[in-house]
């Protein structure tokens, strides 16, 4: 009885076989796509992370004009990086005046962190005395987030998607986007906060136990971007409450934002 | 014939479309649709003139390769005649002019608001009282998700009319993403940021939507384009069109908890937009369409680098797509779920893939070339049976027709002639219209100009504008489980619709 069952299943079994051999051909054809070190993994090609400003003299009147945001201001020139699109204009015109480098090392929990100056080379920091207590203690090894888009255009909740890919595979250090804001230990906004969704973030940030975190993620969380000023725009939610982390960006890096989340949360040695 | 034939990013001064009263408006473009499958409505708006509104009809015949633009005036005082009961197609762009405007339409089955602009006409109406459809029934009930939902995407509330666990009508409402977009290309004065904008209007769609305002602006403005700038935008479309769909094959393996295949296609995006940002700088493209210049130019050098990547990319997609088109198990899962039929689609207006999944035939590459196409000689991938299954294997098919595009296309690389110069002013009184076809579908923009050439009106129609009803019929008599697959098999726009 027994072998008669083993001889009529060996049809499927071999299927079974030959359909595990596939699905490990694909495996071993993929690789190991994953980054070891989300710290020092380089970025190809040219990329638009934090601008350096040399001293040169340029007309400051036409630098300022080209700005589709006013994120450039002079004496000293700077960059607000909270404002800039990262659309490039501004190096393209002046390249002896601005470059972008490829550090994507950008969130900072301090505004003006965020502001870029003339003759300054130092990376964007999170400032560890300014982070609250609690945070360390209670988030530093595992953070569930709940991700709220506000207006935010699908490209940074696209890359906030990505951060959780096989590559940057942030959840292997325990950081996760949850379902329900009762599950979640802070929210993530995108976008400028829109009228319309003004009423939902208020009552998400309300279901979400304390203690709980802020962050904003891509130009237009962190500054309403081109969408400053617009009508159809209420940020008055982020007059009521403290951001913990500003991450930069149109839209932002995966590894500017596996970085800042990191960052934020743990201790730096 | 009071109508005007233009071609694709065509400028006509505003004084030439013909302006006919609104009996003879209504019959002549509903004769001009009724029964003709070449034709359907690519934009339909109203804009404030005085006291009046003026509506522009836009028809395109695809048969002809020509836009059938005709113009109409009113005032509120009027009650309208509705398109709707005939054209079903007419439904949303006649709700956006009511909720913009305050004019009635006679005999609309549903004249509901359609985003909550902040400057529509009736500000009493709040987006936390929409009017929803229900049943009262002891058998029957409500199921909201939304306007936040469970992964990382755009706000929407859906709301479903259920039996058990079968869905007998979805309705879904959207505005939450309205950030009045339209209206800052108005009031943003410098071109830099409006091809910005034009950016934002669904970040999934940069290259598209960034396309769409480059013609517009460049047909205002008489500049002759080159054929670097368009071998750079159409290489620059047809690669969004690969990341898109991979992503969305990825999405569709998710929600059938096929772990392999949302894993693989997931990674698979990432060679092709590592490689947009080798080339532009940024992974989404933001920054690489810019109108009359050709702000990255593409080398030989890039050229090689990216038969490099798709040389590594086309093995590893065929063997997964491979193995998920014959596992038995996530078959069972697309076919026959969330099916439109042929009739729905062409009756909703559908376009883009949403169209041609059900055999209908909408694709602007080939119907009103633009850019580089007319060479490329463009064939749409057309499937019949309207199903989950349909959509994946278009996206499958679409990827592997956009890297034969790409290879032919970068084995000649153009030189560069751009100057780069400023573009003129744009012409005034005039009227642009640009059509592209993003990896969704039908991107349509039109550009108004005043008497002294500053934009006057902006109108944007994302191809999820008629095309969100499909996935509303798509559903019925479907388990509400099937729901995300459903949803994910179209992917449409909240940003692009909302604006």
């Amino acid at each position: 009885m027994r072998k008669e069952l083993v001889v009529g299943s060996n049809k499927q079994e071999k299927n079974k076989r030959k359909a595990m051999l596939e699905n490990l051909k694909i495996v071993f054809h993929n690789g190991k796509q994953f980054i070891p070190n989300v710290r020092t993994a380089t970025v190809p090609g040219i990329f638009r992370g934090r601008p350096i400003i040399s001293g040169e003299k340029v007309n400051e009147a036409e630098l300022i004009d080209l700005c589709p945001t006013d994120a450039i201001s002079v004496n000293p020139v700077s960059i607000d990086l909270g404002k800039c699109t990262f659309c490039g204009e501004c190096a393209l015109r002046f390249p002896e005046k601005i470059t972008f480098t490829k550090d994507y090392k950008l969130a900072t929990n301090i505004p003006d962190r965020l502001v870029i100056r003339e003759g300054e080379d130092k990376p964007v920091e999170v400032d560890p005395e300014k982070v609250r207590k609690e945070i360390h203690r209670v988030l530093g090894r595992s953070l569930k987030l709940r991700q709220i888009s506000a207006g935010g255009d699908n490209s940074c909740e696209m890359e906030l998607n990505a951060a959780n890919n096989v590559m940057f595979d942030m959840s292997r250090f325990g950081i996760d986007f949850v379902a329900s804001p009762r599950h979640a230990d802070g929210i993530v906004i995108t976008g400028p906060i829109t009228v319309n969704m003004a009423e939902a973030v208020q009552i998400c940030y309300d279901a979400t136990p304390e203690p709980k975190i802020i962050v904003l993620v891509g130009t237009d969380a962190i500054s309403g971007g081109l969408f400053a000023g617009s009508k159809a725009i209420d940020r008055s939610f982020l007059d009521k409450y403290p951001v913990d982390l500003y991450i930069p960006g149109n839209p932002a890096h995966p590894l500017t934002i596996v970085n800042g989340l990191l960052d934020l949360t743990r201790k730096l040695k | 014939m009071n109508y005007i034939n233009i071609k694709n990013n065509q400028t006509i001064l505003l004084s030439e479309i013909p302006e006919s009263n609104y009996e003879s408006f209504y019959d002549m473009n509903l004769e001009l649709v009724l029964g003709h499958l070449n034709r359907h409505c690519v934009n339909y708006f109203g804009y404030k003139v005085g006291n009046n509104i003026k509506l522009i009809c836009c028809i395109a015949d695809d048969s002809t390769h020509d836009i059938k633009v005709s113009t109409c005036l009113v005032n509120k005082a009027h009650t309208l005649e509705s398109f709707t009961p005939q054209l079903l197609c007419f439904e949303k762009f006649e709700r956006e002019i009511h909720e913009n405007f305050g004019i009635d339409f006679l005999n609309h089955p549903w004249l509901k608001p359609v985003r909550y602009a902040f400057n529509r006409y009736d500000k009493s109406q709040t987006i936390a009282n929409y009017p929803f459809f229900s049943i009262d029934s002891e058998e029957l009930h409500e199921v909201g998700v939304g306007p936040i939902h469970a992964g990382i995407i755009e706000p929407g509330h859906f709301r479903f009319i259920c039996n058990g666990e079968q869905i007998l009508h979805l309705e879904i409402q959207l505005g939450y993403q309205h950030r009045g977009i339209e209206q800052l290309f108005i009031e943003k004065k410098k071109l830099l940021q409006r091809a910005t904008l034009a950016e934002a209007i669904a970040g999934d769609t940069v290259i598209g939507h960034g396309i769409a305002f480059a013609h517009v602006w460049e047909s205002l403005c008489g500049f002759e384009t080159t054929r670097d700038i368009e071998f750079s935008r159409t290489l620059a479309s047809e690669l969004e069109r690969i990341a898109m769909h991979v992503s969305d094959l990825s999405g569709a393996c998710t929600d059938i908890a096929y772990q392999l295949g949302s894993s693989v296609f997931g990674r698979l995006r990432t060679p092709i937009i590592n490689y947009l940002q080798e080339w532009g700088g940024n992974r989404l493209a933001k920054g690489l369409i810019r109108p009359g210049r050709n702000q990255f130019p593409f080398t030989q050098v890039l050229a090689d680098r990216l038969n490099k990547v798709l040389d590594i990319f086309e093995p590893d997609f065929n063997e997964m797509a491979e193995k998920l088109f014959a596992l038995p198990s996530a078959l069972s899962r697309f076919e026959h779920t969330g099916i439109v039929s042929h009739e729905d689609a062409i009756s909703i207006g559908a376009v883009g893939m949403t169209a041609r999944m059900t055999n209908l035939n909408r694709d602007i590459r080939t119907s009103h070339p633009y850019s580089l196409y007319p060479e490329i000689h463009h064939v749409p991938i057309l499937k019949r049976h309207g199903d989950v299954y349909s959509r994946i294997q278009i996206r499958k098919e679409e990827v592997k027709q956009s890297i034969a595009y790409i290879r032919k296309l970068i084995s000649e690389v153009p030189v560069q002639t751009s100057k780069g110069e400023l573009l003129k002013t744009p012409e005034p009184g005039s009227f642009s219209l640009s059509l592209v076809e993003g990896w969704r579908g039908e991107i349509c923009h039109c550009a108004l100009t005043d008497k002294k050439g500053e934009l006057m009106h902006y109108k944007i129609k994302d191809p999820s504008f008629h095309n969100w009803l499909a996935l509303a019929l798509s559903v019925r008599n479907n388990e509400i489980s099937d729901f995300p697959i459903c949803n994910k098999s179209f992917n449409f726009s909240y940003s692009g619709h909302d604006l």
